[in-house]
């Protein structure tokens, strides 16, 4: 029996793997029926694993049949793999007896579909229920909306998830008919449309009623593969903002494509994933959600990649010299929060400390800008008068010099034939 | 330039306070007995610990601090660092000595090191709640050994005792030598030292000879070792990030990264 299961699991953690979403954040749910686990607002991620990314949820699939064939996806029925399939049972004995040990947050439960998309949403409902109502598990449950799933089963799973995500996949609607000809963006936004009205229903009904209870308190997410199809950075971000404002999700995943099989749609079998682009499309997600930033001002039609050698924030700087030098003593929030070097800790502690003091170069270096950056758009209380600013290209290349990692990974990346 | 020593406790750090005040002594140099290094012309002065007096000192700490602040003062006291220590003197200085609240004053170097120390001591607390790995016996204790960074068990004890409520658990401090066990009711503090260590180790049935572990231990183990290895993606290797995230050090406490 333990073979099994071994096999099993080694077959459908691979699977999973390429899902990127891995958080855990984001959920109140209490440990109030003394029962097993609760969920940490800011998620714990108990492993790395060998290629850096954390192990915070069990993910797995429910089963790795599937009646699609999306040209991307490892699972697609054309594909000649071991086939396996979990029993419910299995899954929620996994996942009580990890989170026992302390091993995974909680489990993150994605399937292939099998027969029929409520056939298989009906299972993975089940497993969420069990683990809920039988096991008194109150960690965190982040299920996969399968796509085309009815409405009744689509709510149910609410009641049991922390969160619930659907893939769009493809930043473009062109693309995905490419690759996934049975699937569509406008089945997606469906299903992403449930959830989003539902919660707000919960929400509303919650406050009248404080006993209603929890409906997928860590909202949804989804995920954009990239570098898959010829889709510019400009599509991807897009895409992405405009469905943050619309169904107001948590988090759009990116995830750099790997390939998993020769097809001359996509890029060739071994070819590497685009990490830096993946980096750099993340942290121009982070501008959006919590620097304030506007899409349109980090990629437009003159624009439409992001530059992988410097920071979006920094490459939007050199862009608008206009705009700086800033100064750190009397500049808002918001101004300081667009300097380049500048998180959002550092601007929050720029804001607190100026109240006592004007802050100085020394201060600052100590409050943990990244002042190779910083330096060139700020003005202190005691930065040296200067009589002509050096140009935005100038400025690049002196930042390029005191070289940043980033920097040389790109060149790695150019550099390493496989 | 004075020199204060203390015990290292919590209320004799805030008693070095206090006497600065009664001997309005303002350059002072605070470290313990166990760090002090005695030099040529120090003049040393060997603070009692009283806890009335540190009381008193507390108290007024908080009427000038923020409720984050306070915590943020205990967790940088945890560092038990003579920097760290010295940070916090001078910090309680400079509130007592400033009419309005400067807890966020990030300008001055003391607030700005009890705010660094605080991070440190939450990171080194979060890494417990993260990388301990539960092993479960025979009894059904699950019980764990972890190395971290500072003393931190105490600050971590909440979160194990609301997340593990219906599981006893013992998690034991390598370093330090103690752990605190949970039984269902309350968390307690277990030091276990040679005189008491056979006795509370039976009562648990955890002593090195006698630990069996539960039938299901070890099929629980393989399959989670089995999951990390095929959850990573070969293509995307990045170990430095891997370290990055998940120190060295714990390591040798994890159960999939032994072989």
């Amino acid at each position: 029996m333990s073979e099994r299961i071994r096999e099993k699991l080694q077959i459908l953690a691979d699977a999973a793997k390429y899902d990127v979403s891995c958080s855990s954040s984001g959920s109140n749910r209490k440990n109030n029926n003394n029962g097993l686990g609760n969920s940490s607002a800011a998620g714990i991620c108990h492993a790395f694993t060998e290629d850096g990314r954390c192990v915070s949820l069990l993910k797995i699939l429910f089963t790795n049949v599937c009646i699609y064939d999306c040209a991307y996806c490892v699972s697609r029925r054309s594909n000649d793999i071991k086939r396996a399939a979990f029993t419910v049972e299995e899954v929620v004995q996994l996942t009580i007896n990890f989170y026992r040990r302390n091993y995974i947050e909680g489990l993150f439960l994605s399937s292939g579909i099998v027969k029929s998309a409520d056939h298989t949403m009906q299972r993975m409902v089940l497993i969420a229920k069990k683990l809920r109502q039988e096991e008194r598990f109150n960690g965190y449950i982040h299920l996969k909306t399968i796509p085309g799933a009815s409405e009744e089963l689509i709510r149910e799973a609410g009641l049991y998830a922390d969160r619930m995500s659907i893939n769009l996949e493809m930043p473009t609607e062109a693309g995905l008919k490419l690759l996934a000809p049975e699937k569509s963006h406008a089945e997606v936004r469906r299903d992403l449309g449930v959830v989003r009205n539902a919660i707000v229903q919960f929400n509303d009904e919650r406050k009248i009623i404080r006993s209603t209870p929890k409906f997928v308190p860590a909202g949804q997410t989804t995920q954009l593969v990239v570098g898959a199809s010829t889709e510019t950075d400009r599509d991807v971000m897009w895409m992405a903002a405009a469905y943050y404002k619309k169904f107001e999700l948590k988090r759009v995943y990116y995830s750099g494509y790997i390939p998993v099989r020769e097809d001359n749609r996509m890029p060739a079998l071994g070819s590497p994933p685009p990490l830096l682009r993946e980096n750099r499309l993340y942290q121009t997600d982070w501008l959006l959600r919590f620097y304030g930033f506007q899409v349109q001002e980090l990629l437009n039609e003159q624009h439409p990649n992001l530059d992988l050698q410097v920071d979006p924030k920094l490459s939007w700087a050199l862009r608008h010299p206009e705009q700086f030098p800033v100064d750190i003593n009397r500049a808002d929030y918001q101004m300081i929060l667009r300097v380049p070097g500048i998180g959002v800790k550092s601007a929050l502690k720029i804001v607190q400390a100026r109240r006592f003091g004007k802050i100085r170069i020394d201060q600052l270096k100590n409050l943990g800008v990244a002042y190779n950056r910083t330096q060139h758009f700020i003005r202190c209380a005691d930065s040296p008068f200067q009589l002509n600013a050096p140009a935005p290209e100038q400025v690049r290349q002196m930042i390029l010099n005191k070289s940043s990692p980033k920097a040389s990974i790109a060149v790695a990346q150019l550099s390493l034939g496989f | 330039m004075i020199t204060y020593l203390f015990d290292g406790s919590f209320s004799g750090l805030l008693n070095c306070i206090f006497r600065a005040y009664q001997f309005k002594d303002r350059q002072v140099y605070v470290t313990t007995r166990q760090h002090y290094q005695p030099g040529m012309f120090d003049d040393v002065v060997d603070v009692p610990t009283d806890d009335a007096k540190a009381q008193r000192v507390w108290v007024g700490l908080c009427r000038k601090i923020s409720n984050s602040s306070q915590t943020a003062f205990y967790r940088c006291y945890l560092a038990a660092q003579p920097a760290a220590f010295q940070a916090l003197f001078d910090y309680a200085c400079y509130v007592f000595a400033q009419q309005r609240m400067v807890d966020k004053d990030y300008g001055h170097p003391a607030v700005l090191a009890v705010a660094q120390f605080a991070k440190q001591v939450g990171r080194a607390k979060h890494h417990v709640e993260a990388f301990v790995r539960f092993r479960k016996t025979a009894e059904g204790i699950f019980f764990a050994s972890i190395n971290p960074e500072f003393d931190v068990l105490p600050l971590a004890a909440r979160h194990f005792r609301q997340r593990y409520a219906d599981q006893h658990w013992l998690i034991y401090d390598d370093i330090r030598k103690y752990g605190i066990y949970y039984d269902l009711q309350q968390v307690q503090e277990v030091s276990l030292n040679m005189a008491q260590a056979g006795q509370v180790l039976d009562q648990y049935g955890l002593s090195k000879a006698s630990i069996t572990l539960d039938a299901q231990e070890a099929l629980y183990d393989q399959l989670w070792k089995d999951y990390f290895s095929s959850t990573n993606i070969v293509e995307r290797r990045n170990i430095r990030l891997q370290v990055q995230s998940m120190p060295r050090r714990y390591w040798a406490y994890l159960n999939e990264k032994s072989i």
